[in-house]
């Protein structure tokens, strides 16, 4: 086993930003407050006076203008990474992503790419209510032409960026809020990640969950609970929304004939229904059960505690969902 | 602009060299012969989709896109075709993109409306109004951050001034100082709404003028005027490597597409607007002050539909893009990771 370091999510997240800042002239950081604030999640705190006001690049609250920007930029040579605060204000900046960065490349007979990060924080479970607790992760993965990424680990945190800042397309990344206090360990001679595959986090034989970003913790929570019953589940933490990897799921639920899907969107249209979907056209006959989910209550998200633990998948409603599976009910 | 170099009584063509002048015209002649034949290739179902056609602001894209230097950007709208055709993009590839052939210049997919050139800098052909401005604004950044010296021209309508990304737009080029010509192309109407029915301010260079950019306005339907403002507004972006709102007031002389049936505007404004049509009032001025003879019209004339007639052979013979093709070109093939 070799050396490892504790650090948390957040610092895991700058460590990448740092390495790719200092590897590459052509990457700089862009978005509301990552200077002289230092990062709304203090991702970019410090690397306003080490890189300098050109490279880590205040903006205005713009997040049609600057997220367009960085398109321009991306064409124009240089490799953005565009931090949108939260998810919530992408959709003040969806035409510039959708009809802009995503389209570019095909609409232009393959001329012209757009290698452009946008990072964005997601989810919900900070009681900060309906405008500032979306989870649209599964939208964008509606969308041909982008790739979305939702670490859920630290090595994910530190990892991910590289490969994405490689890829010649736009890349979307998803950064759960609730995850950046998280603490892990990190190798030392850590190596790099792959944005390619799902991975499993967790091996059973009676049951997959399907799950990413935030909710991963909640279904390896849920399957330590569901161990002490007797049921072992195997916990697939989908890395990459789009594209999907097929072949990590369906290599589960062929041995586990049985799947749950942990999504923190709401469940009409979401990424679950669309794993669901491909579970069923793919691995339909292997399945002993019908596909479950546990998605967020389709409610505009409330304030108080108690209203918002309700709307969000809980351990408990995974481990209800999955003994429903087996034919068992909590009693 | 620059109106203390007009010596009154002096008609202006004459302060420059007549090999340009006459560029000019051609290029105007160009514009209107190849949309003349699209029209026509529409009606025979051989370009399908929206078309917008640009006859009547000719002198905008001859005048403008000849003041440009070859490492400029260009950022423009989903009325590009003139574009597209001044700044070098061939007219063969421009035909086969209007008949959704591979040989087309974004190899048939996107039509009339997303014309693009990597060799031209040609970024398009953006179908959403105002969806060019925030990339021109990334483009410039690029420059700047790379340290070259190029401009990037941005081409939208006055109703893109109704957009917020004009205004989000402008600003950052201006906050960053960033070397984009902002061009708006002011005929007056976004699709069939009037100017002073979408705009609280119809002064637009007053509008920009509030971001703290140089901003001028020029007769977009006098050629000679476009290429004088634009120059001089090249240069200060240039020297000041800020950016500059120029505005060309011109008008469209047909439908906004081919599917408006234009009730929001009279027919006898149109007709008034026709009489300063920018071909026939260039090439009188230029006949008048003796640079141009009828023959040598007829010349350019012949020229200009023989082009369109070459392009049009060449969209029919060339060859459709397989679905598997297309298909497979959303993403790049091998990703790395």
């Amino acid at each position: 086993m070799s050396a490892s370091q504790k650090i948390t999510y957040r610092e895991a997240a700058r460590q990448a930003l740092h390495e790719a800042l200092t590897q590459d002239e052509r990457v700089f950081l862009m978005g509301e407050d990552v200077g002289r604030y230092g990062g709304t999640y203090a991702v970019s705190k410090g690397f306003y006076d080490e890189f300098g006001p050109d490279r880590i690049r205040d903006t205005p609250l713009s997040e049609l203008g600057f997220v367009g920007a960085g398109v321009g930029a991306a064409l124009g040579g240089m490799r953005p990474v565009v931090e949108v605060m939260t998810v919530n204000f992408s959709l003040l900046a969806l035409d510039q992503i959708v009809n802009a960065a995503a389209l570019m490349r095909h609409m232009s007979g393959g001329q012209f790419n757009v290698p452009l990060v946008i990072r964005m924080a997601t989810g919900a479970g900070r009681q900060l209510a309906a405008q500032h607790s979306h989870s649209l992760e599964g939208w964008y993965a509606h969308i041909a032409g982008i790739k979305v990424l939702a670490p859920a680990t630290i090595e994910d945190a530190r990892g991910m960026l590289r490969p994405a800042l490689e890829d010649p397309d736009p890349v979307l990344i998803f950064e759960h809020a609730l995850l950046y206090n998280m603490q892990g360990e990190l190798p030392v001679d850590f190596s790099g990640v792959d944005i390619r595959h799902a991975a499993v986090r967790r091996t059973g034989k009676d049951v997959t969950l399907i799950t990413y970003g935030g909710m991963l913790w909640k279904a390896l929570e849920a399957a330590e609970q569901l161990a002490k019953d007797g049921i072992e589940c195997e916990v697939i933490d989908l890395r990459v929304l789009r594209p999907l990897d097929d072949a990590t799921i369906m290599d589960s639920v062929r041995r586990t004939h049985r799947a749950v899907i942990v999504d923190e969107g709401w469940r009409t249209g979401s990424l679950s229904a669309e794993v669901t979907a491909r579970i069923v056209e793919q691995a339909f006959y292997d399945l002993d059960a019908p596909v479950a989910r546990v998605c967020s209550e389709e409610v505009p998200m409330p304030y108080p505690k108690h209203l918002e633990d309700a709307a969000l998948p809980q351990p408990e409603k995974i481990i209800r969902a999955v003994k429903g599976l087996f034919g068992k009910t909590d009693s | 602009m620059s109106s203390s170099k007009r010596a009154p009584g002096i008609d202006a063509v004459l302060r420059h060299p007549r090999e340009l002048m006459i560029a000019l015209l051609k290029n105007m002649v160009r514009i209107r012969r190849f949309e003349e034949r699209c029209a026509v290739l529409y009606g025979e179902t051989k370009i399908r989709g929206f078309l917008h056609l640009y006859i009547g602001e000719e002198a905008v894209a001859a005048g403008a896109i000849g003041a440009l230097s070859p490492e400029d950007a260009i950022v423009a709208t989903y009325r590009e075709h003139g574009h597209a055709l001044i700044r070098g993009v061939s007219p063969d590839a421009i035909m086969a993109e209007m008949f959704g052939k591979r040989a087309g210049c974004s190899r048939g997919r996107g039509g009339s409306m997303h014309l693009f050139d990597a060799a031209a800098r040609f970024y398009g052909g953006n179908a959403i109004v105002g969806g060019g401005l925030p990339i021109a604004v990334g483009l410039a950044l690029a420059d700047k951050l790379q340290k070259r010296d190029r401009v990037t021209a941005c081409f939208f309508g006055e109703g893109a001034m109704a957009e917020g990304a004009f205004h989000e737009a402008i600003n950052l080029a201006a906050l960053w100082q960033l070397p984009v010509l902002f061009c708006c192309e002011n005929n007056l109407y976004a699709m069939g709404t009037a100017l002073a029915r979408s705009e609280s301010q119809t002064e637009l260079t007053v509008k920009a003028a509030s971001y703290d950019v140089e901003t001028a306005s020029a007769d977009g339907m006098d050629v000679v005027a476009v290429h004088e403002a634009t120059v001089a507004a090249l240069e200060r972006v240039r020297s000041t490597q800020a950016p500059f709102f120029l505005e060309y007031k011109t008008y469209r002389f047909r439908a906004h597409s081919m599917f408006d049936p234009e009730l929001y505007r009279d027919k006898a404004e149109v007709e008034e607007w026709k009489k300063r049509g920018p071909i026939h009032n260039f090439s009188a001025r230029l006949k008048a002050q003796g640079l141009l003879t009828e023959e040598a019209f007829l010349d350019i004339d012949r020229e200009a539909h023989e082009e369109v007639e070459r392009a049009v052979a060449f969209a029919e013979a060339a060859e459709w893009e397989t679905p598997e093709e297309c298909f497979a070109d959303v993403c790049a093939p091998e990703t790395t990771g």
